[in-house]
């Protein structure tokens, strides 16, 4: 699929639509914002709500490659941005011994160019690419440490990067970056100034029933109801860790796959372990709490259908 | 998770309100011309900009022409688009929503009324809004200022808990409401600042350094350093390479720390915030926390440089001071609102409390466990031991032992050097001794 840019909010929202992606209008407009304006979108939210998602369907419904930086304690720029291919570095020194006709002055100038370089994530964002610019998707820079960010300063402000043996490189056309954030630890101000900034919450029902429809559409409707409205009520619960959009679905497709078509308590507490990850989560909900919440959803459904 | 869906309501429902303003008083923006108005328009983004800072939020110069691109990027046909629009500009932090939202719904229903009221801007949208969330520090803060200064209980330092009273605090007798009451610090002298410095300065927490991920050149270093080994080579011409080699960094693991606030902490209150306002100026990653009645993060109030402007600060912001401890409550709190924030790379936790609760340690083992579970290491501190066959009788003290890797004990903490002391305790030692405690409390 190839689409070009969208050109208002309208639009962005078709685009997501297209690729299966149901999206608040504010995150449109958020979006919209940062591809009209060439600035990052910085995506904060619990685990599990589409952050990574929205990168994912943004580079295939836009035809454009998708480059993604998975940011990890310790993350540097050898790892980032580039290296020097060390092994054919020491083979060309070789080879210029071996001929004995190279001087020094080459011999560094030639060691030090594209030729030996391995590019990473970050530096190749910033060259043309065939389909237009990629999307780069820097995913959970929480993880990362206090440099590294600083270090993004320069790449997302003025797409640029600097090898000190080469100079700089810099994009000609911006690539579409996307951050995301479990919010682990506070990201600088620094590098939130230079994004636009949106926090992914929980979607409420209504949306939560249309993404079921979409990414677990063997899923009976009156399951998929009955997940949804039982999802809601555990979120509003004091747990540990609420199930994100990630578990519902993953809840749906295993139901699905057991047959499952309504809600039952056994089968509830059989498959509780795809909704909460933690064992005081499960251990709380499990039994006759679980039991409580199923009859309310089914007291509210039934309600619902008489009106 | 207050925004969302309920927002989006209240957005059309305030979109009908304001359209039938601006028919019948000719004073309401008109904004949905567009371009036509873009001036005024420019202009009254600018206005909102400065009362958002006023506000609290960080709005730069910056900001505002970016906010006056942006909105003329999705063009302001739909309130709704217009809100998102200032929002993903101004807004940077999860917890600024609540203060832009109040801000926008009174702005841009009448700008016009804004200039003459500035300044009451958060107190009125305050009881507009019925929803807004009572524990807001932000609008608080603006809102207490406006309203004058309340007398505040008057809490006298002179009339310190006397030995008796202690006495009674060990023999679990304390208090069981929650006070509110702003706490009046002395000053610091400047003989106390000194030793303040020099007690943190041979400071040596039990926390050892822990490797990093990154590197740093270093001639015995295990790795071989190939980007400075291939460059020096080249310098020579390639015909001979010194090995250059290179190690991990280590560094401090981040800091959090817990601290106990009520009744029968009291007196060691001030030297504790002195403490630890010189402890986060001294390192980065330390985050803190009070704790008596309810849980309040004061890291940001800490990083103020002036000690006495730090402590005058937090004691403003902070309730309860000196009332009753529920240990258990503000435990859940932090591991629910804060673990997954601060303690994600590896911290290290001080917890410092008497371990005396009002609750009968209602909560508190299964938060320890928890709270234990998510940290590296998790220290106890506990300042308020009267003799030396102390025993962790308490109901809290026992439900908390289990679950520390080290439990510290001072008697009588007096000074900011005796507080250092204990913490820099060789820590082989207490291994033997933290097997004995644990033994006292099961």
């Amino acid at each position: 699929m190839t689409n070009s840019l969208p050109k208002n909010v309208d639009d962005t929202m078709t685009l997501l639509g297209e690729g299966n992606y149901v999206a608040d209008r504010s995150l449109a407009t958020a979006l919209f914002l940062s591809l009209e304006l060439k600035r990052p979108l910085f995506l904060e939210g619990e685990a599990g709500v589409g952050k990574t998602e929205i990168a994912k369907v943004l580079s295939n419904t836009l035809g454009r490659d998708l480059i993604r930086l998975q940011c990890y304690e310790g993350l540097d720029v050898s790892a980032a941005v580039y290296e020097w291919n060390y092994a054919r570095q020491m083979l060309e020194i070789r080879m210029a011994e071996a001929s004995g006709g190279a001087d020094r002055q080459t011999l560094e100038s030639e060691l030090f160019s594209e030729r030996f370089l391995t590019k990473r994530p970050i530096l190749r964002a910033l060259e043309p690419h065939a389909g237009g610019p990629p999307v780069l998707l820097i995913d959970e820079l929480d993880r990362t440490d206090e440099p590294f960010e600083a270090f993004l300063l320069e790449v997302l402000s003025d797409y640029q990067v600097t090898v000190p043996e080469m100079g700089t490189v810099k994009a000609e056309t911006p690539p579409l970056v996307i951050i995301t954030s479990n919010r682990t630890r506070e990201i600088h101000d620094a590098i939130k100034r230079r994004c636009f900034y949106y926090w992914v919450d929980y979607p409420n029902a209504e949306r939560e029933f249309e993404i079921l429809k979409i990414k677990a559409p063997n899923a009976s409707e009156d399951l998929s109801r009955q997940i949804v409205a039982f999802v809601q009520k555990i979120r509003s619960l004091d747990l540990f860790k609420l199930p994100g959009v990630a578990e519902t679905i993953d809840w749906a497709q295993a139901l699905t796959q057991l047959d499952r078509l309504t809600l039952d308590p056994d089968t509830i507490n059989d498959t509780l372990g795809t909704l909460l990850k933690y064992q005081d989560d499960i251990a709380k909900i499990q039994g006759s709490e679980a039991a409580r919440i199923l009859d309310e959803v089914k007291a509210e459904m039934s309600q619902k259908e008489s009106v | 998770m207050t925004a969302g869906p309920s927002d989006d309501k209240r957005d059309e429902n305030t979109l009908a309100e304001g359209d039938v303003k601006t028919d019948e008083q000719h004073v309401a923006p008109n904004f949905f011309v567009g371009e036509a108005d873009g001036g005024r328009l420019a202009d009254n983004i600018m206005h909102f900009a400065r009362v958002l800072r006023r506000a609290g939020l960080p709005v730069g110069p910056g900001k505002v022409l970016e906010a006056v691109k942006a909105v003329s990027a999705v063009g302001v046909s739909s309130r709704k688009d217009f809100y998102w629009t200032l929002h993903a500009v101004f807004v940077n932090r999860r917890d600024q929503r609540e203060v832009f939202d109040q801000a926008f719904h009174f702005f841009w229903r009448n700008p016009n009324l804004l200039e003459k009221m500035m300044g009451m801007m958060l107190p009125s949208t305050k009881m507009d809004e019925a929803a807004a969330p009572p524990k807001d520090e932000m609008s608080r803060r603006v809102a207490d200022a406006l309203a004058g200064d309340k007398p505040g209980d008057e809490q006298d330092e002179a009339s310190e808990p006397d030995e008796d009273l202690i006495e009674m605090d060990a023999t679990l007798t304390f208090s069981r409401d929650e006070v509110l009451s702003e706490k009046d610090f002395e000053k610091m002298s400047s003989a106390e600042l000194a030793e303040a410095r020099s007690a943190i300065q041979k400071l040596t927490l039990p926390i050892r350094q822990v490797p990093n991920r990154r590197f740093q050149p270093h001639p015995q270093g295990r790795r071989v350093d190939m980007r400075a080994t291939l460059r020096e080579a080249a310098r020579f011409g390639g015909d001979l390479a010194a090995l250059k080699r290179r190690k991990h960094t280590r560094r401090p693991p981040p800091l959090v720390v817990l601290c106990d606030i009520s009744g029968s902490m009291d007196r060691y209150a001030r030297m504790l915030l002195h403490f630890m306002h010189a402890l986060t100026n001294d390192r980065d990653r330390v985050h803190t926390f009070l704790f008596g009645t309810r849980l309040t993060n004061i890291t940001r109030y800490l990083r103020y440089k002036d000690p006495d402007a730090a402590v005058d600060t937090i004691s403003e912001a902070v309730e309860d001071w000196s009332g009753g401890t529920r240990i258990g409550h503000a435990l859940h709190d932090f591991n629910v609102n804060w673990s997954r924030r601060v303690l994600g790379q590896g911290a290290v936790v001080i917890l410092i409390t008497d371990g005396l609760d009002r609750e009968g340690a209602e909560g508190v083992a299964e938060e320890m466990e928890r709270l234990h579970k998510s940290c590296r290491r998790l220290i106890w501190l506990n300042p308020l031991l009267r003799y030396d066959a102390y025993e962790p009788r308490a109901a809290g003290a026992r439900a908390m032992m289990p679950h520390v890797d080290e439990f510290r004990a001072v008697h009588n903490l007096g000074s900011l050097a005796e507080l250092a002391e204990a913490l820099g305790k060789d820590a082989s030692l207490s291994r033997r001794e933290m097997a004995r405690w644990r033994a006292a409390a099961a």
